[in-house]
């Protein structure tokens, strides 16, 4: 419908030439234009939402991740007590610990790796199917904290693999794990199916 | 609790069943010569009186001069412990003889020591590095070791 804006020179003309339209559009608008979905049936239309494939995919990752436990000191504790009815990570789809690298999906590096460690945890990485991401847990884990300097000690667990979240702390607070696993839940939404580790690129 | 023993008379207990044996014995503790370690070791175990059957820690301590390698004994029989300390000399090959034939106890605490001072157990049945792995350069406890 073409809408005619009419020259007017004063209120009252305007206010006539409005009203021209508007009882226009009371004449002419009498049937419905349809819905763009109506082709589908009643059903699909009130059951099916549309979105892309990655957001859809990246979705359901997000929300069920089972995490690996490597806890190698006492960063652990804190986990155990993430995981726990106080902090409870069910609420991220976590609450299936897996001790089989094969079924997991993160991996929580808790604690000091020493180098004699290091072949294991590299080990039980390389077994993970993809996608697979790496929370690393303290000071030690990130960066080799206190024993940075040791004979022992890995500087840093990115040395051995690569790491998508670092939670600081010594140990860190349950709380502050939960805020990395939401750190980690940001990350994978931005992921793809061809990519889904976007920290292999 | 155990109740540490006369370390005096001890060592005159065992200078007299073994001869030249003893280096010296203060309050605490009570010194011998490496070379009598096997001897005063299997007196220590078996003779009436100290019976120290149980030994809780093995470690050792460098000087730079030489090494210090102290046992620490405990009688279960008598409710009685004793430290025991033997020297090992030299920075490149020290030894003192092994006590795993008289304390089972000390075959890994022995294998310990040497991975992380160095020091040599002769007589020991399987000398090897404990907690580094094989190929690491050096002993780290060492007080030289950076």
């Amino acid at each position: 419908m073409e809408i005619i804006r009419p020259d007017v020179s004063t209120p009252q003309e305007a206010d006539l030439a409005d009203g021209k339209l508007i009882n226009s559009f009371v004449e002419t608008c009498t049937s419905q234009y349809p819905d763009p979905d109506k082709w589908l049936d009643e059903e699909i239309r009130r059951n099916v939402l549309l979105t892309t494939v990655d957001a859809a995919v990246a979705w359901a990752r997000q929300r069920s991740i089972f995490p690996l436990i490597f806890g190698t000191a006492c960063c652990a504790f804190e986990m155990i007590a993430a995981s726990g009815p106080r902090f409870d990570l069910s609420r991220f789809g976590m609450d299936i610990i897996r001790f089989s690298p094969r079924q997991a999906d993160v991996m929580l590096i808790t604690g000091t790796i020493t180098w004699k460690m290091a072949t294991a945890a590299r080990m039980i990485y390389d077994q993970m199917p993809e996608p697979k991401w790496v929370i690393a847990v303290g000071a030690c884990a990130i960066s080799g904290g206190t024993f940075r300097e040791s004979y022992s000690v890995v500087p840093g667990v990115n040395h051995i693999m690569p790491v998508d979240v670092y939670v600081p702390g010594c140990p860190p607070r349950p709380e502050a794990m939960i805020h990395g696993i939401n750190r980690l839940h940001a990350k994978i939404v931005k992921g793809t199916i061809d990519n889904p580790n976007l920290a292999l690129k | 609790m155990t109740v540490a023993v006369n370390t005096e008379e001890t060592g005159k207990k065992i200078e007299e069943a073994i001869p030249g044996s003893v280096v010296s014995s203060d309050k605490g503790s009570l010194t011998v010569d490496s070379k009598a370690l096997a001897q005063v070791s299997e007196f220590l175990k078996n003779s009436p009186g100290l019976e120290f059957d149980y030994l809780t820690v093995l470690t050792a301590v460098d000087y730079l001069n030489y090494f210090e390698v102290i046992y620490r004994l405990v009688s279960l029989r008598n409710n009685q412990s004793l430290i025991l300390k033997t020297c090992a000399y030299g920075r490149e090959n020290p030894t003192v003889p092994s006590v795993t034939g008289t304390w089972r106890a000390a075959y890994y605490q022995e294998r310990e020591v040497f991975d992380l001072l160095g020091i040599k157990f002769e007589g020991h049945p399987d000398l090897r590095r404990l907690l580094l792995w094989e190929g690491f350069n050096g002993h780290p406890l060492r007080r030289d070791y950076l």
